[in-house]
C-alpha cells in the first residue's frame, strides 16, 4: 500500500478517491433529487385519520416510543466486541502470509479466546430468546 | 487543463453508466421477482403494463413519485423524512468500489474499469453496510407506530448479528489475495475463483448476505403477518420507493459482492467483463428470489441461534483452516 500522493489526488484519470467523492456526490444528488421531488409533485391532502399511525385498523394506544426489550440490547453489546475484534482479524489478515506461522499462533490464540467467550455468553444464556425453559 | 477536463468526462460518463445500469437492473429486478414469485405461486404475475408486464416498474416508479407523502402526525420529521436517504444512499455508494471489468484503453489514455479502486474498498463496503442499520433502526423508531418499532429493533439486531458472519466469512478470501482491495481480489482469481478453495466462506457468505438484504427467509423485520409491513409500515409515495430502491440496489451489491469475492468477479469466457458480471449478479438475485418463493420465515430466535452459534464459530474455524493452510 503506497501513500496517496498530493497530484494524484485529483486527477479523474485514477479510480482513487477523488472519482469516490465524486461518485458520492452524484449519488447524494440524485437521492436529494428524488426526495425533493417525491414532497413536491405528490398532493397534499392531510386528515386525522390519515395521519394516525397505521395498526391494522385499531386507534393505537399510547406512544410508541418502547423501550428496548434487554436481549436487543444484548445483541449489541456482543456486536461491539465481537466487530472490534474483527477489525484486528482484519489487519491480520492482510499480512497472513508475510508473518508466516508465528502470527497464525498468536491469532489461533486470539480466536480461540474469542471462541470461549463466545461459549461463555452462549452458557450463560445471552444468546437465548423466548420464554426460559427450566 | 484539457487534459483534466477529458478524464472528467470519462469519469462522469462512467459514473452515469453504472447509476443508470444499476437503477434500471433494480427497477427489472422487481419486475423479475414478482413474475418469478407469482409463477413459482402458480399465478401470473404483473401482466397488464406492456408487453408481459414489462412497462409494470415505470408505472409503479411515476405511481410512487405522484402519490401522497404521509408523515405520521407523531413522527420525529427530520429522522422520518430523511432514514429511507441513508439506505437508498449506503447501498448506492457501496458499488463504487466494484470492478466491472479489466481496464480498456481510451484515446491512448487507460481507463479503468471501476469507479474507485480504493485500498481499503472492502471495509469500505462492510462500513457503508452497517451504516444502512441506521436507515432501518432510524426509519422504524421514528415513524411512532408499534409495528414500524417493532421492525426497526428487530432489522437493527438482525443485521448486525449477521453483519459480523459476513465480515468474518471474507476473511479467507483476504488472507489469499492478500489485499483488501477488489480489483486485486478479482486479478487474484485469474486462475481459479475463490468458490473452489472456499466453499465453506461461500455458503456463509451467501446465507449472511440474504440475512443482510432482510429477504425471506430472514424477512422478520418486515414479516408481513406479523409486523404490517414492519420498518417502512408509514412510509408512502417515494420515500416508500426509497427503501425499494435500496433494498433491490442491495440485492445487485451482494450479487457483485458474491462475484467479486467467491466467483471471479468480472473474469468469464468469450464474452466482456461487465456482461459477465452482470450475468453473475443476476444469477445470485435469481437464487435470491428462488428461495423467497421456496423457504418459510423463520421464528426469531432460530434467526438468532444461526447467525450466533453456526455462521460465527464456523467462520473462526474457517479462518484458521484457511491460515494453516495457506502456511502449509
Amino acid at each position: 500500500m503506497e501513500p496517496i500522493l498530493r497530484s494524484e489526488l485529483l486527477t479523474p484519470w485514477e479510480p482513487g478517491i477523488f472519482s469516490l467523492v465524486l461518485f458520492a456526490a452524484v449519488v447524494l444528488v440524485l437521492v436529494g433529487f428524488l426526495l425533493f421531488i417525491s414532497a413536491w409533485l405528490g398532493e397534499k391532502s392531510p386528515n386525522p385519520d390519515k395521519l394516525r399511525p397505521y395498526e391494522s385498523g385499531i386507534i393505537p394506544t399510547g406512544s410508541a416510543r418502547l423501550r428496548y426489550p434487554v436481549p436487543f440490547f444484548l445483541v449489541a453489546i456482543f456486536f461491539l466486541i465481537f466487530d472490534v475484534e474483527g477489525a484486528y482479524i482484519f489487519s491480520w489478515a492482510v499480512a497472513c502470509e508475510r508473518i508466516g506461522w508465528a502470527g497464525w499462533m498468536q491469532m489461533s490464540f486470539f480466536i480461540a479466546v474469542l471462541l470461549l467467550g463466545l461459549v461463555y455468553i452462549w452458557q450463560k444464556g445471552g444468546l437465548e430468546w423466548g420464554p426460559k425453559k427450566d | 487543463m484539457s487534459n483534466w477536463i477529458a478524464g472528467f468526462i470519462v469519469l462522469m460518463v462512467k459514473i452515469a453508466v453504472v447509476l443508470g445500469a444499476l437503477l434500471l437492473s433494480a427497477a427489472y429486478l422487481v419486475w423479475a421477482e414478482r413474475k418469478l414469485l407469482g409463477r413459482l405461486q402458480v399465478r401470473l404475475g404483473p401482466n397488464r403494463a406492456g408487453k408481459f408486464g414489462l412497462l409494470q416498474p415505470i408505472a409503479d416508479a411515476l405511481k410512487m413519485l405522484c402519490k401522497e407523502d404521509i408523515v405520521p402526525s407523531a413522527a420525529d420529521r427530520v429522522i422520518f423524512l430523511l432514514a429511507p436517504a441513508v439506505v437508498a444512499l449506503t447501498a448506492l455508494l457501496m458499488f463504487a468500489v466494484v470492478p466491472f471489468g479489466p481496464p480498456i484503453v481510451l484515446w491512448g489514455r487507460e481507463v479503468p474499469q471501476v469507479v474507485s479502486d480504493i485500498n481499503v474498498a472492502l471495509l469500505y463496503v462492510f462500513a457503508l453496510s452497517t451504516l444502512g442499520v441506521y436507515g432501518v433502526a432510524l426509519g422504524g423508531w421514528a415513524s411512532n407506530s408499534k409495528f414500524a418499532l417493532l421492525g426497526g429493533i428487530r432489522g437493527a439486531a438482525q443485521m448486525i448479528s449477521y453483519e459480523l458472519a459476513l465480515g468474518l466469512s471474507l476473511i479467507p478470501v483476504v488472507m489469499m489475495a492478500g489485499s483488501f482491495s477488489l480489483v486485486d481480489i478479482v486479478n487474484a482469481q485469474a486462475e481459479m475463483p475463490y468458490i473452489v478453495f472456499q466453499p465453506v466462506a461461500f455458503a456463509i457468505f451467501v446465507i449472511a448476505a440474504m440475512a443482510e438484504s432482510k429477504r425471506i427467509p430472514f424477512d422478520l423485520p418486515e414479516a408481513e403477518n406479523e409486523l404490517g409491513a414492519g420498518f417502512h409500515t408509514e412510509y408512502s409515495g417515494m420515500r416508500f420507493g426509497l427503501f425499494f430502491i435500496g433494498e433491490y440496489v442491495h440485492m445487485q451489491v451482494l450479487g457483485a459482492l458474491t462475484a467479486v469475492f467467491f466467483l471471479g468477479g468480472w473474469r468469464g469466457p468469450l464474452l466482456p467483463g461487465p456482461i459477465w458480471l452482470f450475468i453473475k449478479i443476476i444469477l445470485v438475485a435469481l437464487i435470491m428470489i428462488w428461495i423467497r418463493g421456496t423457504l418459510p420465515r423463520l421464528r426469531y430466535d432460530q434467526l438468532m441461534a444461526l447467525g450466533w452459534k453456526v455462521l460465527i464459530p464456523a467462520s473462526l474455524v474457517n479462518i484458521l483452516l484457511t491460515g494453516a493452510f495457506l502456511l502449509v
